[in-house]
């Protein structure tokens, strides 16, 4: 009996160490990710704090509502946001609609033969390739062969063949993720093809979708090389006609022809400056690109959950 | 939300079908199209700015940088009503603008001084000669001249760092005119950049650094940089770059004046460009001062004016940027 209490004993000192050690082990790992994970949001910290305290003086009314300038002070944004504004919806309604498409029938449709494989492989590849590639080929295709000239909706179709690959592989990738129990159950009650993929498929893989093309979006509004490839302009002091009229046809598509510069080129184009004060411009801008970036990002997220809580199955 | 979203779809579909349908009626709205040098950027952009403020918006101008080359691309293909030069239209370009039958009219609108900057704590170098700016620059100097004492055995024995303009800019064709002799002969291991922020961060933090860029940029940045004044010959005094030195003709061979071209059918048969360059020749003078560019003296504007008002269509260089003309004399070549 009293040989075999400090037995115990030490087995039990034993075991404690070891759950000593391994929590040791746990807290070290934690640490290194914490650090890990520090070094990526810090650095974008600490840009994003640089930008707004260079750019501070510029954040008010009158940078977002006054035309460019050569007065740094007065110089403003509104030709830059409202062109980015209007690049973006050509971009968002022309690469949603195909890239959902797009993604929809490679995953439901198409046979799984060599040819799609090879598609897939491209679509994959297309996502990794420099956006200044896609700038030179819209500058052949869009503006010289097809003659649309260096447009709004030139600039927003270039955005949108760049953003296409990441919306083609955001959309497989939710409808993949939709367990196979739910096509199933929904032929065996003698749903047509169709009525699988807009009642179900479409419906459930939406979260991952939209996040996919919201992601998508925020990418194409820092684009800078490909627009200044096709040719936007730095200086220009009036707005594209507006796109919504008081007398009939109410809609007006004049704007798509029009020229035009986004953020990012404005903010490039104060930054070579030579005066200073157009640098807390550039910076101001800067500031704003990112802002819009985590404002579309945070949506995303936010939706994504909002609409995985509403599904059950 | 499935049907929704298939609506949506549809909605999508329907405005892509309305792009097929261009809208043809943008002839009579009135613009004038700017593109070209980014040196002449600051000039333009003022008179542009000054113009739509004093129509109320009836017409419209617009304004890029593609650079002297590519802007005069777009020119010689007819894209384009004005483009701004950093240098003369050289014969390539003369050629192109010939082929696709377009004429223009060469309007100088003001002088820019190539500085040659240095360090602050690069003691030195105070006055550079020309053949010393060709030893460091020429084409035979790559891989060879390395060192400050190469280039001038008073010199210390320290690695010399060279910045200097991207080869698609005006300045660097004119740079290499000026100083090697050949525009575009250059050596080509140095640190180049179209963007001359670079080059004044790159000089500012290297004692060993030399480079060069438009006036306007050393001026901007004299706590960081100090400019070096130019032996043009040997006998000949140091000049340093200023306003009075080039207005002067005295800062050589490194200041040069700065153009834009005007589509003569444009000139002739679209009122909104006639009325926006005599605008700008009118307005130059100020404007010009404004944005840290050196005005041409009274006499000069004055030549430059009757010579637009004569439409006169054609270059005084004959597709070579020629350095030191005096600009009265260079208006009088184009008969």
């Amino acid at each position: 009996m009293t040989t075999q209490q400090p037995a115990v004993l030490k087995n039990l000192d034993e075991v404690r160490a070891m759950i000593r050690r391994h929590k040791l082990n746990d807290y070290i790992f934690s640490i290194i990710g914490l650090i890990a994970l520090m070094v990526g949001l810090l650095t974008l910290l600490t840009l994003f704090v640089d930008l707004v305290m260079d750019g501070y003086p510029r954040f008010n009314q009158e940078f977002l509502s006054n035309f460019p300038s050569r007065r740094a002070g007065s110089a403003g944004l509104l030709t830059a946001w409202v062109g980015s504004l209007l690049v973006m919806t050509v971009t968002f309604v022309t690469a949603v609609p195909l890239g959902v498409a797009a993604g929809v029938y490679l995953e439901e449709y198409a046979p799984k033969n060599w040819f799609t494989d090879l598609i897939e492989i491209n679509v994959s590849n297309l996502a990794g390739v420099p956006s200044i590639i896609y700038g030179l080929l819209a500058l052949g295709l869009f503006v010289y062969i097809l003659d649309l000239g260096q447009s709004i909706l030139t600039a927003g179709l270039t955005l949108a063949l760049l953003i296409l690959p990441v919306v083609i592989v955001t959309t497989r990738e939710s409808i993949r993720a939709i367990p196979v129990s739910i096509r199933e159950g929904a032929y065996a009650v003698g749903a047509t093809k169709w009525q699988v993929v807009s009642d179900h498929i479409l419906h459930y893989s939406f979260g991952g979708i939209l996040t996919g093309i919201i992601i998508g979006m925020a990418r194409a509004l820092g684009e800078t090389a490909p627009v200044i490839t096709i040719g936007a302009l730095t200086f220009i002091a009036f707005l594209p006609p507006a796109p919504v009229m008081a007398e009939p046809p109410f809609l007006n598509f004049e704007w798509l022809q029009s020229g035009f510069t986004v953020l990012p080129i404005q903010m490039f184009n104060w930054l070579s400056r030579p005066d200073h004060a157009f640098h807390t411009n550039a910076a101001a801008t800067g500031a704003i690109i990112i802002i819009v970036t985590l404002l579309m990002n945070g949506t995303a997220i936010w939706l994504r959950y909002r609409i995985r809580k509403n599904i059950k199955w | 939300m499935q049907f929704k979203f298939a609506k949506t779809l549809g909605v999508a579909a329907a405005v892509a079908g309305l792009y097929a349908a261009p809208a043809t009626v943008l002839a009579a709205e009135k613009i004038v199209k700017i593109d070209g040098s980014s040196t002449v950027y600051p000039i333009t952009e003022a008179v542009a700015e000054e113009f739509q403020i004093s129509k109320k918006g009836a017409v419209k101008v617009t304004v890029g940088i593609s650079g002297t080359g590519g802007g005069f691309k777009k020119f010689c293909r007819g894209e384009t009503d004005i483009s701004g030069a950093s240098r003369p239209i050289l014969q390539k370009e003369m050629d192109a603008c010939k082929e696709a039958g377009i004429q223009y009219i060469e309007l100088p609108v003001a002088y820019d001084a190539l500085t040659v900057v240095l360090n602050p704590k690069n003691d030195w170098a105070k006055n550079i000669t020309v053949a010393e700016l060709k030893k460091m620059w020429e084409p035979a100097a790559q891989g060879k001249v390395k060192t400050w004492k190469q280039v001038n055995a008073a010199w210390p024995d320290k690695p010399l760092k060279l910045f200097g303009a991207g080869a698609d800019s005006g300045t660097f064709d004119y740079f290499t005119e000026a100083i090697v002799g050949k525009a575009k002969s250059s050596r080509g291991d140095f640190t180049a950049s179209e963007d001359d922020n670079v080059l004044v961060q790159g000089v500012s933090q290297d004692v060993n650094a030399i480079g060069y860029f438009g006036y306007a940029y050393y001026e901007e940045n004299q706590d960081k940089l100090k400019a070096a004044a130019i032996v043009e010959k040997a006998g000949k005094p140091a000049v340093m770059p200023s306003p009075q030195t080039v207005m002067n003709g005295t800062y050589q061979p490194l200041s040069r004046p700065i153009f834009i071209y005007v589509n003569a059918t444009a000139a002739a048969f679209k009122p909104e460009v006639k009325e926006f360059v005599n605008f700008y020749l009118k307005n130059a003078p100020e404007l010009v001062k404004e944005v840290k560019y050196i005005p041409l003296p009274a006499n000069e504007y004055a030549a430059v004016n009757a010579h637009w008002k004569a439409l006169k269509p054609g270059t005084g260089f004959g597709g070579v940027p020629e350095v030191g003309v005096k600009i009265e004399e260079l208006l009088k070549r184009i008969k």
